[in-house]
């Protein structure tokens, strides 16, 4: 036996797949559609959902028995709250331009329904390690989902992967190659992130039948 | 051997195996099938999906014809214009030729066989995958999706785009019947949205225009509405708008023609008269409304608006898309409102609007798709309340008897 019990094991992969807070249970869809038109956003979203949900659901966890039930959800944002703005205040000290892209959408990661879901549902009633590992295993499954989105939206859309020219105008213009590729403009705008989503949620469920509720 | 009795073997040797649907598909589309039905009740009834489909494409082969003729018309036109050279029009002499359609060949009929092509693949593909029969759904699509897109679309993007308009806008719902959306129109909508520059502008119109961009030999292919959004003066006669001797996408600028369409759809059944006349019954409407602000001048010369807000309301009627849109696309029966009282308002609200967002939409001058894009995801709120309205009169019949 290693560092994870079994059981600590499945509460980070599950999140991955089978139990995807994106594709599964359909929560923080706004934050996938908004600022996946680039991998570099997807990625630091990503990253800032990692550190919020991981600590907070510790944070959570460790004060759970004191927490009175009618004002937890308070509490909650409280330490919500206070953890975006630490990510806000690093992002704009360290990564500016990316803050700027990124703009009110750290601020909203308050109102990820991911993040309120897991503290009510699990860091309430676990200990600390086990909500640092749900917390970690979900922040992935998101991030997960936001990395492919944004991939195949920078790809397509502009041509570029982390800002880097790959097909289409973009890789014309250094004249490096031409591939002959048009950027997909669709690509860039909300709705296909949400078709992007759709067709993951598909590829999923056609794979592993037992997804598919009634 | 026959070809059909080949097709029959084939079909016996694949039966019960994956590929059967495919070899089915083939063997009923090209003939009648060597099996009849046993037992039990019989319903002999000609209008099958299968002719439902093909009558529909009878009525669209004339604007496709006319369409590759205007290809190459439309071309050799703005060549002439660019050279200051202005010849008599003549329907045979400089319509009807051989050149012309040599254009319309090299051009329009690459658009035809890819739609078809890449269309029915994915239709084959989703068929022998999910193990039901081909459907006949996308023998139509085919054939509209090639009529409403500019002359130089890239076939590559015509094929990204059926495959995308035919799985997500129909097989994600089920197949044919089940779809809510237009699947033609979503093809188109997504050219728009994905390759803005390839289907709007002064430049995809007219055939080689956008090669010829910078060079000496520049030529220009500005639709009539584009000229209206910008206050220009426009060249074309009304015989010219209603014959369809103007730029557009490739079988939509002929009035006639499509008046012509709609009449054999109407006579055989299988379009709504009621959705086709409603339709220009709400153009109409709009057209007048902004025919009346500019009478009342409320608006002026200087307003952007003011140049397709001051088109007389009837030559609304024939710009455009309109007309295709009302005839081709919003009558079908899928995506339509299936009470009579439904496809009234349907109608009229499609006409409505498109003029609405051909007038006011400033990046792109033509809101037929969009009208009935929008007012196909309508159209079943639509079904709902009237069939409710019909229930409350009735039951106020109802108290009002036994009271």
């Amino acid at each position: 036996m290693g560092l994870l019990s079994k059981k600590d094991t499945k509460l980070i992969t599950d999140p991955l797949a089978d139990n995807n807070p994106i594709t599964i249970q359909v929560l923080g869809i706004c934050s996938a559609l908004a600022i996946t038109a680039e991998l570099k956003a997807s990625l630091v979203m990503g990253v800032a959902v990692l550190f919020v949900l991981g600590v907070g659901n510790v944070v959570i966890s460790l004060m759970r028995n004191i927490i009175p039930s009618k004002i937890r959800i308070i509490v909650q944002l409280i330490v919500v709250a206070s953890l975006v703005i630490i990510v806000d205040q690093v992002l704009k000290a360290f990564a500016y331009e990316l803050s700027k892209t990124l703009s009110v959408f750290i601020g909203l990661i308050i109102t990820n329904c991911i993040i309120m879901g897991r503290f009510e549902a699990f860091a309430l009633a676990n200990g600390p390690w086990k909500s640092f590992l749900d917390g970690i295993g979900n922040a992935l499954g998101y991030a997960v989902i936001l990395i492919i989105v944004g991939f195949f939206r920078e790809l397509l859309g502009s041509g570029t992967l982390f800002g880097i020219p790959v097909l289409g105008d973009s890789i014309k213009k250094t004249g490096l190659y031409a591939t002959g590729y048009e950027n997909n403009g669709f690509m860039l705008m909300p709705p296909m992130a949400l078709i992007i989503v759709g067709l993951i949620i598909w590829v999923q469920r056609s794979r592993n039948k037992a997804l598919i509720e009634d | 051997m026959s070809l059909k009795q080949n097709l029959h073997n084939l079909k016996e040797k694949y039966k019960g195996t994956k590929m059967a649907p495919a070899f089915n598909a083939i063997h009923t589309f090209l003939y009648l099938p060597n099996e009849v039905t046993h037992g039990g009740t019989h319903i002999k009834a000609a209008d099958d999906l299968k002719r439902t489909m093909n009558i529909v494409i009878m009525a669209l082969i004339p604007c496709l014809i006319f369409g590759m003729f205007n290809a190459g018309y439309q071309h050799y036109a703005a060549i002439e214009r660019a050279q200051g050279i202005t010849s008599e029009f003549s329907l045979l002499g400089s319509f009807l030729t051989w050149d012309n359609l040599w254009i319309g060949i090299i051009k329009v009929l690459p658009l035809v066989i890819v739609s078809y092509g890449v269309g029915l693949l994915v239709e084959f593909i989703f068929a022998v995958i999910k193990g039901h029969e081909v459907e006949e759904g996308y023998l139509v699509t085919g054939m509209l999706v090639p009529l409403i897109v500019p002359v130089d679309t890239p076939l590559w993007m015509l094929a990204v785009a059926v495959v995308f308009g035919v799985v997500i806008g129909k097989e994600v719902f089920g197949g044919t019947g089940m779809n809510i959306l237009n699947p033609a129109l979503t093809i188109r909508a997504f050219l728009f949205f994905a390759y803005p520059t390839w289907m709007s502008g002064d430049k995809v119109w007219v055939y080689d225009a956008v090669e010829r961009t910078g060079t000496p030999d520049a030529i220009s292919g500005e639709t009539i509405l584009g000229s209206y959004a910008q206050n220009q003066e426009v060249i074309y006669s009304t015989w010219d708008k209603f014959m369809g001797f103007i730029p557009g996408s490739v079988g939509e600028t002929s009035t006639f023609l499509i008046l012509l369409g709609a009449a054999f759809l109407i006579f055989t059944k299988i379009g709504s008269w009621r959705i086709i006349l409603s339709t220009f019954i709400g153009a109409a409407v709009m057209g007048l409304i902004f025919n009346g602000v500019v009478n009342a001048d409320i608006i002026t010369e200087s307003s952007k608006f003011y140049g397709l807000m001051n088109t007389v309301w009837w030559e609304h009627l024939m710009i455009g898309g309109l007309a295709f849109g009302a005839v081709y696309m919003a009558t079908d029966p899928v995506t339509a409102s299936q009470t009579n009282k439904g496809k009234w308002i349907y109608g009229f609200l499609i006409g409505f609007l498109s003029i609405m967002i051909r007038v006011f939409n400033p990046a792109y001058p033509e809101g037929v798709f969009l009208a009935i894009l929008l007012m196909n995801v309508f159209a079943p709120t639509i079904d709902h309340y009237v069939v409710q309205g019909n229930v409350k009169k009735r039951r106020k019949r109802l108290k009002a008897k036994t009271a």
